[in-house]
């Protein structure tokens, strides 16, 4: 096991060697001057090249990009030009706010889709399985900031039920101590019901719509891999010998029918990590997609290359989780390799 | 699941949603002492001298930093609080003079700073030094001053200052009131300084070391900023609001929603459309104020054909769909600036509106007459960065031309690449916007159409007695000569007009809502809020 891990974290430095890259290199060839944005509306020429000067734009870019890598190294992601910040302090204060929101928002997604998927395929052809289509159709066909500016609307605006779309907390009041940076678990840390159910409050309607967003590949694939486990020779063996019905769809079928899902779920999870920006900008979330847009829009490079670095950590570390996860789910994976 | 026991689980989730708005009674009170502001995005540094600090930085730095000057407010018929022009009175300072070739200040001898330090005649001169040393916009805002060299400052005893005039400049004094010339605690800041950073620029982006009105006691970047009163100001009334929490909410539809829901106080800078229609519905208090200085304009660039031709131009001016401009893209909330009577005499100001309508018929005839009667293909360019305007506003003067048979296409520019493509002076066709802090016309003039072709000449307009005029009128403001400089005004005045380099379009407002029960909104040359004079009752 830890061999494996060690091949598999071997594998990815050729990976993040490429992303360093190529993320500094599109960067540069994005339209937009940067000296000239950050010089402000009143700039003149020489002040533009003085703010230049400053931020060491006028080098030439191999001298850029040594400085960049040799910062690196030293865990320095640069500064951001649009907040004002350490893009390393910027990261970490913003990751978890994103982190909370999907995972939140996959839960409950999950919560829903797989009994919803698994039912549709034991009682196929049903009306629970055309309205299983039915509601994965429109989940994956309404635009997120469509949905979410819709909830807010009917939750916050005209029934009033849910507290304004501020971010993770009420004005007023304050964030947990920090741990895990998850306000739902911190607060629980605390035994802070208040700041509980505030933050629960808050989350609720961004983790919704994120929700119903990935409802629709996650039912689909639960519902079409129950299908074909259930169909198969074992199934059909193991209702020959009189099992229970719901033995051998929960006991011997669904766990068969996880390995796909498991799949998609590490897609959707980083598919909607980077993806939630609309969602962020809707509900004023502090998280990162919005702060990389923010800085894309500036052509502030170094938030930029610190998102697209950190993505492609995330999705190095989650693909060894959902292979990890296999093993686990399917014994045979266990003496592959 | 069943019906019954879907109904029960759906209702008991709503419960759990509605729970949690009940609001604490220490939550009551913080919310009566405190101002909610929403707005579309926040500060990048806390200190208007930093690098690239961006407009919502300014508003930080205004609240929390006191200046020598600042000026008086009057009351404009509509009721709205409007700031003096030409009433500069004493911030920092409690007296000044000024003299033919310098002005002396006398410091309050009671302020301090919000470490407690008091505030002496060398953090004055520390700060100014600063503002005319660190380079970028800060720098170049106070050359517009004639503030150009740390000799220019001189400490004369521990509480009196004396500023040196290098030349002669009316702008001199307005410009020690601007954002910019804000007086720091220098010894707190030299305390944080670096070998590489002496002005301690990179301490002062996250921190305030001012001894203004309020100070922040959190900021987390893009999304929120917390001021709270000082409690030892002097320089001015205590404010009457103890707290403002600055919150940045980006959709627009939401920061409609969180005022019209009561959750927030103040929605700052709304689109026109939210703004009119919150107009009518009455529940809300709202203030519209035109721009100082300030003119979104149709710009072409004279240097090359077709646009080299004067004809074609007053073609264009001709052409221009300017009534529906009004309506359709602005609701109404903009000030005119075509369509002035024929026989109307040019006045001694500016912005002033121009003399061209639109009229078809007179526009194909300047066309003809210049050599183009079948009309000519262009690119008409506009900043995506507020394509809510400028984007709906170029599609009607697209339609319109296309009447005459010039056939233009749209080239959308985003936000971060408009400056540059400014710079480049290329664009043949374009809308833009220029405004002015300092309200004079010489100065608006000397920016956009002096031949030094500055940025914001952005048509590359030269002439000989354009320059003359601006220049005139620059010398006869110094020297007190009314007479030189109200020929010079309109001298360049009508020569703009007939010339046209640029079209005018109109004078853009700044919109606020509030609700009903929160007064004291002051407009000020930056178009930011001042908290200051914020009452909630």
């Amino acid at each position: 096991m830890l061999k494996l891990l060690f091949d598999r974290l071997l594998t990815t430095i050729p990976a993040l060697i490429g992303v360093i890259v190529v993320s500094f290199l599109l960067t540069r060839v994005l339209p937009g001057d940067t000296a000239a944005y950050f010089a402000g509306p009143a700039a003149t020429p020489q002040a533009i090249e003085q703010v230049r000067k400053q931020l060491g734009l006028d080098r030439p870019l191999p001298e850029q990009f040594e400085h960049y890598v040799l910062d690196l190294a030293k865990g320095n992601l640069g500064q951001s030009l649009t907040t004002g910040q350490p893009v390393l302090s910027d990261i970490k204060a913003r990751l978890p706010a994103s982190a909370e929101l999907t995972l939140f928002g996959l839960i409950l997604a999950l919560l829903i889709a797989v009994p919803l998927g698994v039912a549709a395929a034991v009682k196929q052809g049903s009306t629970l399985d055309h309205a299983c289509r039915a509601i994965a159709t429109a989940g994956v066909s309404l635009p997120v900031f469509f949905t979410g500016l819709l909830l807010v609307y009917f939750f916050y605006f005209i029934l009033q039920w849910s507290p304004a779309p501020l971010g993770r907390l009420d004005v007023f009041a304050s964030a947990p101590n920090e741990v895990t940076g998850f306000y739902l678990i911190d607060s629980l840390i605390a035994r802070d019901g208040e700041t509980f159910r505030a933050s629960l409050a808050q989350i609720l309607l961004p983790g919704i719509t994120l929700a119903i967003f990935s409802l629709a590949p996650i039912a689909r694939i639960t519902r079409a891999s129950m299908l074909s486990v259930l169909s198969s020779e074992f199934v059909r063996t193991a209702r020959a010998s009189g099992l229970s019905a719901r033995m051998v769809v929960v006991t011997y079928a669904f766990r068969n029918a996880m390995l796909p899902v498991v799949t998609t779920l590490g897609m959707v999870f980083s598919f909607l990590l980077g993806a939630n920006v609309l969602v962020e900008k809707v509900f004023a979330w502090p998280g990162i997609g919005s702060y990389a847009v923010e800085a894309l829009i500036a052509s502030d490079f170094a938030p930029v290359q610190g998102f697209v670095l950190t993505m492609a950590i995330l999705y190095i570390v989650l693909n060894l989780l959902i292979d990890i996860a296999y093993r686990l789910i399917d014994p045979r994976m266990r003496s592959a390799t | 699941m069943d019906r019954r026991r879907f109904l029960q689980s759906t209702s008991i989730t709503a419960a759990g949603l509605v729970a949690p708005t009940v609001f604490t009674p220490a939550n009551a009170q913080a919310r009566a002492e405190t101002l909610l502001i929403v707005s579309e995005s926040g500060p990048n540094n806390l200190d208007v001298m930093g690098v690239g600090t961006n407009v919502p930085g300014y508003e930080a730095s205004w609240n929390c930093y006191d200046r020598l000057l600042t000026h008086e407010m009057k009351t404009l018929p509509d009721g709205t609080q409007y700031y003096e022009r030409d009433k500069i009175k004493g911030e920092l300072a409690e007296d000044f003079t000024v003299g033919p070739m310098s002005a002396t200040f006398k410091l309050r001898k009671d302020a301090t700073f919000h470490d407690g330090a008091p505030v002496t005649a060398k953090d004055v001169k520390w700060s100014l030094d600063r503002a005319v040393t660190v380079g970028g916009f800060p720098t170049f805002q106070m050359s517009a001053g004639s503030l150009t060299k740390p000799e220019q400052f001189v400490i004369v005893d521990d509480h009196t200052v004396r500023v040196d005039f290098i030349r002669k400049d009316r702008l001199t004094i307005p410009d020690l009131a601007v954002i910019v010339p804000a007086i720091m605690n220098s010894e707190l800041c030299k305390k944080n300084a670096t070998a590489s950073d002496p002005w301690a620029l990179e301490f002062t982006k996250q921190n305030t070391a001012g001894g203004g009105a309020y100070k922040i006691t959190k900021w987390t970047p893009g999304t929120e900023v917390v001021f709270e009163r000082n409690e030892t100001w002097v320089c001015g009334p205590l404010p009457k609001t103890k707290r403002v929490i600055w919150r940045i909410v980006p959709s627009a539809g939401n920061r409609r929603a969180l005022l019209e829901r009561g959750d927030a106080d103040i929605s700052f800078d709304l689109p026109n459309k939210d703004f009119a229609e919150i107009k009518a519905a009455g529940k809300l208090s709202v203030v519209s104020t035109p721009y100082t200085n300030g003119i979104q304009y149709l710009g072409m660039n004279v240097t090359r054909p077709p646009f080299d031709n004067p004809k074609v131009r007053q073609a264009i001016a001709y052409a221009v769909p300017y009534q529906k401009i009004m309506d359709a893209v602005l609701f109404g909330l903009a000030k005119p600036m075509f369509g002035a009577p024929a026989d109307k005499a040019t006045e001694v100001a500016w912005p002033q509106p121009h003399k061209f309508n639109t009229d078809m018929a007179k526009a194909k005839a300047l066309l003809v007459e210049a050599g183009y009667p079948d009309g000519f293909e262009t690119t008409l360019s506009f900043d995506l960065g507020f394509a809510g305007v400028n984007e709906p506003l170029c599609v009607l003067v697209q339609e319109s031309l296309a009447q005459i048979g010039v056939k233009t296409t749209i080239n959308k520019v985003p936000g971060a690449n408009w400056r540059t493509e400014l710079n480049k002076k290329e664009m043949p066709l374009f809308t833009n916007i220029f405004s002015g802090w300092l309200n004079y016309p010489e100065y608006f003039f000397y920016w956009c159409y002096h031949g030094a072709n500055s940025v914001f000449n952005t048509s590359s307009y030269q002439s000989k007695p354009m320059d003359a005029f601006i220049e005139g009128a620059r010398d006869a403001a110094a020297s007190g000569d009314a007479a030189t400089y109200d020929t010079d005004v309109k001298g360049f005045v009508d020569l703009a007009f007939a010339d046209i380099p640029r079209i005018p379009l109109y004078q853009p407002y700044i919109n606020i809502a509030m609700q009903k029960n929160i007064s004291g909104y002051q407009y000020w040359f930056h178009r930011r809020l001042d908290y200051r004079a914020f009452v909630k009752a």
